[in-house]
Formats: C-alpha cells, structure tokens, sequence
C-alpha cells in the first residue's frame, strides 16, 4: 500500500539553533509509528511542522500523494490530518459534548446560509454531529460527563477528550503527543486499546510517547530522534537492541555495557 | 402613575438601542474577546448612509437595505485591513485599535457626509399610541421589535447552529478552533460583518426617534459597552437585559432627578460593575487553568 504520510528531510531552525535537521520516514495506513527520543530531542517540533504550526525551514511534508508543506492547521484538518496536544489544546469552558461536537465542524462545510436559517439539511447535520460525538464519548469513556465543562474534568480525561474529538474529524493521518502522559496504568492500558483499534480502522497513526512499554507494545515501526536528528529507525525488537539509542537514552556507558 | 408609565416606556426605547449595540459588541467579543469601539460608529453609519441614499431618492426600505449591506462592508474592511494584519497582538493592543479606527470613520464621515443633524421618517408615522395615560411612538415599537428579533436571532445563531459554535470555539481556544478545521480568519471576517450590520439596524430603526450625525458614535458605543457590562460581555441575553436595564435607568434619573445626570447613569453602572460583579449579570465566569 502507498504512503499516507511522507516526511522528506525536514529540518528547522530557532535562531542559531538546529531543532529538526534532515529527518525523514513514511507512515502506511493502519501503521503504528513511534518517534521517540530524550526530552529536547525536537519530536514535538517535527509534531508542529508536520500539523503546519511551524513552517519547516526545509524539506517537505507529502500527504496523501500531495505536498501540504507549512499549510495552515484547519486546511490539514481538512485533508484528513488531525492531531492532539501534549499540553492539550481543548475548549475549556465549552461542555465536554460541544468540545466533540466541534470535531464534526468539517463534515458541516455546508453554507451558513442553510445553517442560518436551520434548513433540513442543516439541522440533520447538527443532530448526526451530536450523536457521533455522543458515541465518541462513550467510546473514550466520557459519555456521562458529556454535560459537564470541559475545564473541570481531569488531565486524564481531558486527554481521552482531545482524542475523541481528533477522532470526529474522521481522519486518514492521526498525530498523538504523549496521549498516556499523566494517566495510570489502568487508563494508559485503555488509550492503548483505542490507538490499535484506530490504527485497525485503517487510519495511520504517529505517535510521540515517554512510556517505553506503550511504545513497545503497540508500534509498527520507531523513529528514534535525538539532538534533532534521525538516529535509528526500525521495528521495536531491532531499535531498542541499537546501541546508539541506548547511548543516547542512558549514557554512553550503558551502551558499551549492552555491547560487551 | 402615567408618568412612570412615560418613563418605562421610553426608557425601553432608549434601551432597545443600547441592547442592539450591545448585541454588536457580543459577537465580535465572543469570536476574539475583542470590544470593538467603533460599534457606535456602524449604528451612526446605519443611519447616516439611509439619511443620504434617501434624499437621493431611493426609497426609504432600499436606503435602509443599503446602508446596511455597506456597513457589513465596511466592518470586514475594518477587520482586514486593521486587525487582522495585527493578528497575535495582545488584546489590548486590538482594542486600541478600535478606537482609532472609530476616529478614523467618524473623520471620514464628517468629510464624506456633512456635520448637521439628520432625521428621515419614522417608519409608520408619528401618531403616538396611547396607553395608560402614555404615549409611545409607533417607531419605539419598532425599535424594540428590533432589538428582540436581534437577540433571538444570535441567541438560535450561538446555542443552535454550528456556525455558530465555531465562533464560540474561535474565542475559546484559536489554535483548537484550527486543528478541527475551523477557517478562523473567516469566522472573524464573519463576525465583523455580523456586528457592523447589526450596528447599522440600530441606525436605521433609532434615527427616526434619537437623530443621526456624525459624532453620534462614542456616546453609543460607550452606552452599548455599560450596557454589556451590565448583562455579562459575550452573553445576548445579558447585552438584552443590559440595554433595556440601562435606558430605563436612565429615563428615571431623566425624570426624577434632571435630565443633566442622564448620561452619569452608564457610568454609574460601568463602575458599579466593575466594583461589584465584573462578568455582570448573565456572563460567565471566568475559570483558567493553570
């Protein structure tokens, strides 16, 4: 099957600093792919270049056969590209249904016209935009606090939130960062589940992740970024064997310990 | 008792045209938590754009129609060329630029238009219905039909269509908004037409009874933002309440006490508010995060 997802060379730069330098991989749908390294490794930059928060300096992002390098977030949106947040980016004081809701604003590209004036055809749009949204909910667990203000929920939940409504724009590339970071097990185990059985559905996933036995668990292949730059690429038993990476997570003592 | 009865009644028509601009306010408010001053000035280009399309021989419907239309045409000018270019600029620095450009369209108007005081006919005639020993003018009926169609209208907009929670979702959260696809350029250029062609209604129903000239902006705007205040910022149904609250105010301090404190009502109650419940009426709280 062709690639969803193309990141060719990508690099930027913040002032005199090289944040992302040369980095490439590809994404297949129903493909898991990891992209790990140490805190400051530049995984969430590559996140933002990739969903057109930053403009890359250089190198392209091909998506779905087209060049969509540095376009603007909704448009990505648009094309089937949608991603969370590590410090997670959600409508605080909208109810936690209306944030799942506004995950269905796309399917609703219709005029503002019909919807002003609650034509049929807008109104049957508002109510299959409410039931996704509620059978989102449910599937993320949230569908009896779908009433409640999205600010008071938990970090937890807060992070199943912002993956259901990554999930109502029904898309074809998936981005998650740290969706287990700040959850227990129990809900580590649970956001788990959700990403292979999206991952099932066809969708291609990319995932950033510090939890170390999620990433094992679950992904089909594993970029390992480190100072920027792409230094081990493969499938989870031949990354976590590689002593650069090793060296790179624990020193690089650790890593001739491992070789000897 | 009749002359209570005279109070409230123009009190409420006072206060309808404060609602309406208040309504103006909520929704630029809401889609970037900016308060746009130059909401007075579309309410004086409501009225001044009819006044002369008017005497020029269109007929009054058409003249009001078109005023309006320009007026949108106006705001989204106003958005595009003022603020969105200073797009990521802090609040207040939007806000500033607001009252620039509500000097700015006041200048203008002076030049294109002229400095006199204009009126064209109310819309069904200047015979006053009488009731309970009142008077009310068939023209505050219109003013006051207008402000709650306005209100029901933006309250369907905000809580029923997805438009329009995509405006409440731009103001909450911009970068959100985006990652769901949301045009947020297109939902502010959309708000700014809303607001600017509500503003110009305002105009058009009020002129026939307050007048029009080409300096009657501030004085509205700064009445429309008390009476925002007043209801709760970002809430229709507080910048209803709100307006209607301070144009009865305001005629019970015009008649009980002298005309002269009139206009000391709204800043009574700007300050009251601010003292006393700073998100008003019907606004919600403000809750963040840390």
């Amino acid at each position: 099957m062709s690639d969803l997802l193309r990141v060719e060379n990508l690099g930027i730069s913040f002032g005199g600093l090289r944040a992302v330098n040369q980095v490439g991989f590809s994404v297949k749908p129903g493909e898991i792919l990891s992209v790990i390294g140490p805190n400051g490794a530049g995984k969430t930059t590559l996140f933002n270049m990739i969903s057109g928060i930053y403009m890359p300096g250089d190198g392209r992002v091909v998506l779905n056969g087209d060049d969509v390098t540095g376009m603007r977030p909704d448009l990505l949106a648009r094309r089937g590209l949608s991603r969370t947040f590590q410090n997670l980016q959600i409508f605080q004081n909208m109810t936690v249904l209306d944030n799942a809701i506004a995950g269905y604003h796309l399917t609703e590209s219709g005029s503002l016209l019909a919807d002003l004036f609650r034509l049929p055809g807008a109104r049957a749009r508002v109510r299959a935009a409410r039931e996704g949204a509620m059978a989102l909910l449910a599937r993320v667990g949230l569908d009896r606090a779908a009433e409640t203000e999205a600010g008071s929920l938990s970090y937890g939940k807060l992070k199943r939130l912002e993956i259901a409504r990554a999930l109502a724009l029904d898309p074809k590339v998936l981005l998650l960062d740290e969706p287990a970071a700040g959850c227990n097990a129990v809900e580590t185990e649970e956001i788990d589940q959700m990403i292979a059985e999206v991952a099932r559905s066809g969708v291609a996933i990319l995932l950033v992740e510090h939890d170390m036995k999620m990433v094992m668990r679950i992904s089909s292949h594993i970029v390992v970024l480190d100072h920027g730059e792409k230094i081990a690429e493969g499938d989870p038993a031949t990354v976590s064997r590689d002593p650069q990476v090793i060296s790179a997570y624990l020193g690089t003592e650790a890593a001739e310990a491992a070789d000897a | 008792m009749p002359e209570l009865l005279q109070f409230l009644f123009s009190g409420l028509t006072v206060g309808a045209v404060y609602a309406l601009v208040a309504l103006g306010f909520t929704i630029i408010y809401n889609a970037s938590d900016v308060v746009n001053f130059a909401q007075g000035e579309f309410v004086m280009l409501g009225g001044m754009i009819t006044v002369f399309a008017h005497a020029a021989g269109l007929p009054l419907l058409l003249a009001a129609g078109i005023a309006i239309a320009a007026t949108a045409v106006i705001g989204v000018a106003l958005n595009k060329l003022a603020i969105e270019p200073a797009r990521g600029a802090p609040v207040v620095s939007l806000i500033i630029i607001t009252i620039g450009a509500s000097i700015f369209l006041r200048g203008v108007a002076s030049l294109v238009f002229d400095k006199q005081i204009h009126r064209f006919p109310a819309f069904s005639g200047d015979a006053p219905f009488r009731i309970g020993g009142a008077t009310i003018l068939p023209q505050s009926l219109w003013v006051i039909a207008g402000g709650v169609a306005v209100f029901i209208a933006l309250w369907l907009f905000f809580t029923r269509t997805l438009t329009g929670k995509a405006v409440l979702a731009t103001s909450n959260n911009r970068l959100a908004a985006q990652l769901v696809g949301i045009n947020t350029n297109w939902v502010m250029t959309l708000s700014f037409a809303l607001s600017a062609a509500i503003g110009a209604l305002a105009g058009v129903l009020a002129t026939p009874i307050t007048n029009t000239s080409y300096d009657v902006g501030i004085a509205l705007a700064l009445k429309g933002f008390a009476a925002a205040m007043l209801g709760g910022m970002g809430n229709p149904k507080g910048a209803l309440v709100g307006g209607i609250l301070l144009g009865i105010l305001e005629a019970l301090t015009a008649g009980y006490l002298s005309s002269q404190y009139k206009d000391a009502a709204a800043f009574i109650v700007i300050l009251l508010v601010l003292f006393i419940m700073p998100q008003g009426l019907f606004g919600a709280r403000q809750t963040e995060r840390v």
